[in-house]
């Protein structure tokens, strides 16, 4: 009903790969290049041929714990005689890596039972991406058919507000505002009075970027849940952490203190279109259960794009080639 | 920031610590401890290896010392080692050229280049420089608007621009006015670009070759990844950087990316952003950070904050009065406690003491600032002649001063008592000016004691 749970069309998948491969072009050329070159200098997949792809697992922030898991069964199969060319090699790897990721392939859907509007509370640390998250978002809802408000709950820093407010120009879509240093819980609670007078079906709440460890934040944030839920108990909310794809082992730490708190219920991946290869949603499956939701490719509004687990591995294995 | 890089390190080497003598056996041991922790803190792993061999090579090929144990000998080479990776020492900003000196920002999407900016702005003005800033960022909405917001709040002088503007017209028009203006600083902003965006990154060498600047800055996350390295050698290829800022220090991210770029770069980390407000950038000291990152503690900064944000009148206004006998009132009470506040708290302070690594997480989290804040709630709902005279404050009274600060009348009895306690102990400090004393044998004490 959302739209996300529709299968794209043939061509529609065929461009969405040929973006993530674009977006993710530099891993391609990055994460196993060379590596069959490697495997035919000595025609054998052995121990340095795997520390190899440690090496580039590791490179990619993967992290420790999730590396050695795909390494220790990588060494199981091998132990099996299960790899013997590079095509079974990477077809092992490729399974492990989707086993880990495939669970975390969950597109964010509207209820229709809970009444309007569905809130989507867009967290995360300073400089993630959060506002620029929101103006895609808004743009691919909108694109749907679906009312869209936006809250301006980035009521701390300089010129957040405003930030916001171009970004619903842009969308013609309305922001409730108030002005800088106001309480942000009061601005998203009028956001969502306003939204059920008209009759809206989204509203996408902005919050000042924040860290983790700062509890005092931290607080705040958590008031601002209180007050969705006391506005109404039966809201739909996705809580959509958004973390920034070149951010290292730290990204596992923000996830946790971020859910431990408000309770996360999604993640939106940003920056992929750099080098960065973001990995961490290798750790992000092994230790939580948060879906991811979208994956940011671009900067023009329409590179946001639903988490795919196959499309996102095969463009950071780049299979078809 | 860093605390799990120390607590990992910390306990490689206290198992170091037992051993007799330095064997290749249980050097390796402590190297692979190393190797995962530093892996972990997103030091990039070509880094990694450098650091590990220099490591091991050192610790190997030295004597150990009869005076020193051979944990000791370790820590030694791995702290000596994480110095000369930061850099060794604290170098500054170029900025004996002809005025106006020219500092170019460049840097990622999100890495805090703007707050960067005007924090930068601030810290110069401090050293009584003219400052200029203007933003080139034509392309993120409302990033000129942030800049001038950010500039007004700290009476910076801004040069305006808008997004219908090329950056580089903005730059010469900017760097045109700071002249006339006979500005000592101009610090310009960028949009911040991804290092794999060719029309961006020829965008930001145009505005270089525009502007000559004495300086040219990278901002990096200090929470970035593996990724780390890449960016910061595009970046270093396409512009002479002249330094690099750290920012979002305050995180508990472990800094790895700190070494990593250091290494590729080959630049000097200039200045750490450790908060949101405007004077939280201070310089990069490394022999700080590696004495943090091994769980020694940053006692120095610690110094250097308490003095700048300590308020010397009010604290010297509290001295003369002690000494006069004239007794410590709630108000005097609640300025410490604002002061401390100031400080970030305790928790910030207590994150800079040495040894609190090896403390228990249970028993660092007992430690908040609640209480203080309930203390500073409880003494602002008392009239101003409680807080003159305490021995007014009666049963009602309490009461009121309960309802009024959402306190129990409990708390505000043990406030009450915390304070007797303290009064006494003043009037006893003033009777033999003990306190100048006492202070000046911290003052003299604290250095040397904790340096490593």
């Amino acid at each position: 009903m959302f739209g996300l749970k529709k299968k794209d069309s043939p061509t529609a998948e065929k461009s969405l790969f040929d973006r993530l491969c674009r977006g993710l072009q530099k891993t391609r050329s990055g994460l196993f290049a060379g590596l069959d070159v490697l495997f035919r200098s000595s025609n054998k997949i052995d121990k340095s041929l795997l520390e190899d792809i440690e090496t580039r697992l590791l490179m990619a922030d993967l992290g420790v714990e999730s590396t050695t898991n795909i390494i220790n069964s990588l060494n199981g199969a091998l132990k099996r005689n299960e790899l013997n060319d590079m095509d079974q090699l990477m077809a092992s790897l490729r399974k492990h890596m989707l086993e880990q990721l495939l669970p975390l392939q969950q597109s964010m859907e509207l209820s229709s039972t809970a009444p309007k509007p569905f809130v989507i509370l867009v967290v995360g640390v300073n400089g993630a991406g959060k506002t620029t998250t929101i103006g895609k978002l808004t743009h691919r809802y909108l694109k749907q058919g679906y009312k869209v408000i936006l809250a301006a709950g980035d009521t701390f820093r300089a010129a957040a507000i405003e930030q916001i407010k171009v970004w619903g120009a842009k969308t013609n879509v309305p922001v409730i505002a108030q002005q800088s240093g106001s309480d942000a819980a009061a601005v998203i609670y009028d956001a969502l009075q306003s939204a059920r007078a008209r009759g809206t079906d989204i509203v996408i709440a902005d919050t000042a970027g924040r860290l983790h460890n700062q509890s005092h934040l931290m607080q705040e944030l958590k008031k601002i849940r209180r007050t969705i839920s006391k506005f109404d108990p039966d809201l739909a909310v996705e809580v959509l952490l958004v973390i920034d794809a070149g951010t290292g082992q730290n990204a596992l730490t923000q996830a946790r203190k971020f859910n431990e708190l408000i309770g996360l219920t999604g993640i939106a991946l940003t920056k992929l279109d750099g080098t960065a290869k973001g990995g961490i949603v290798f750790a992000l499956a092994n230790s939580l259960d948060i879906p991811i939701r979208f994956i940011g490719i671009g900067e023009q509004l329409d590179d946001l794009r639903p988490f795919n687990a196959e499309a996102f591995i095969d463009a950071l294995l780049d299979a078809e080639t | 920031m860093f605390d799990n890089l120390s607590e990992r390190l910390s306990h490689v080497i206290k198992e170091l610590r037992g051993q007799a003598r330095l064997t290749e056996d249980n050097i390796s041991a402590a190297m692979r401890e190393v190797r995962m922790a530093l892996l972990e803190a997103d030091v990039a792993l070509p880094v990694v290896q450098d650091f590990i061999e220099q490591v091991k090579q050192q610790s190997l090929g030295q004597q150990v010392k009869t005076s020193m144990t051979p944990g000791q000998v370790v820590i030694k080479y791995v702290h000596d080692e994480l110095i000369r990776l930061m850099g060794e020492s604290n170098v500054s900003l170029n900025l004996n050229t002809q005025p106006p000196a020219v500092i170019l920002m460049a840097g990622l999407q999100g890495a805090g280049k703007t707050t960067t900016v005007a924090k930068l702005g601030r810290w110069l003005k401090q050293q009584k420089k003219s400052v200029m800033t203007a933003s080139c960022d034509v392309y993120r909405p409302a990033a000129i608007e942030q800049l001038k917001v950010l500039c007004e709040e700290n009476q910076l002088e801004f040069f305006a621009s808008d997004n219908t503007q090329t950056p580089v017209d903005i730059a010469v028009a900017a760097l045109q006015s700071a002249r006339t203006q006979f500005m000592d600083v101009l610090i310009i902003d960028t949009a911040g670009r991804l290092h794999v965006d060719d029309d961006m990154m020829e965008e930001i060498r145009r505005l270089h070759a525009a502007l000559d600047p004495s300086d040219t800055l990278f901002v990096v996350d200090s929470m970035l990844g593996q990724d780390a390295v890449n960016s910061a050698s595009v970046f270093n290829a396409a512009l002479p950087l002249t330094g690099v800022v750290l920012t979002k220090v305050d995180g508990d991210a472990r800094g790895g990316a700190a070494l990593s770029v250091r290494h590729v770069t080959g630049k000097p980390i200039l200045f750490m952003g450790t908060g949101e407000k405007i004077d939280e950038l201070i310089p990069f000291h490394p022999e700080r950070i590696a004495s943090r990152i091994l769980g020694m503690g940053d006692m120095l900064s610690l110094i250097e904050e308490l003095e700048q944000k300590t308020d010397i009148d009010k604290a010297r206004t509290l001295a003369k009065k002690i000494k006069k006998g004239a007794g410590f009132s709630l108000v005097d009470f609640q300025d410490q406690l604002r002061q401390m506040r100031n400080m970030g708290g305790l928790g910030s302070i207590m994150d800079k003491l040495p040894g609190m690594q090896q403390l228990p997480a249970a028993a660092v989290n007992q430690v908040n600032d609640k209480d203080m804040i309930k203390l500073e709630a409880i003494i602002d709902s008392m009239t101003i002649k409680e807080r003159k005279y305490p021995a007014v404050i009666n049963g009602s009274c309490k009461k009121r001063i309960a309802a009024g600060s959402g306190t129990q009348i409990q708390d505000v009895n043990r406030l009450l008592k915390k304070f007797k306690q303290m009064q006494k102990m003043m009037k006893k400090l003033s009777k033999k000016s003990g306190m100048a004393n006492m202070l000046r044998g911290l003052g003299g004490n604290l250095p040397t004691g904790f340096r490593p």
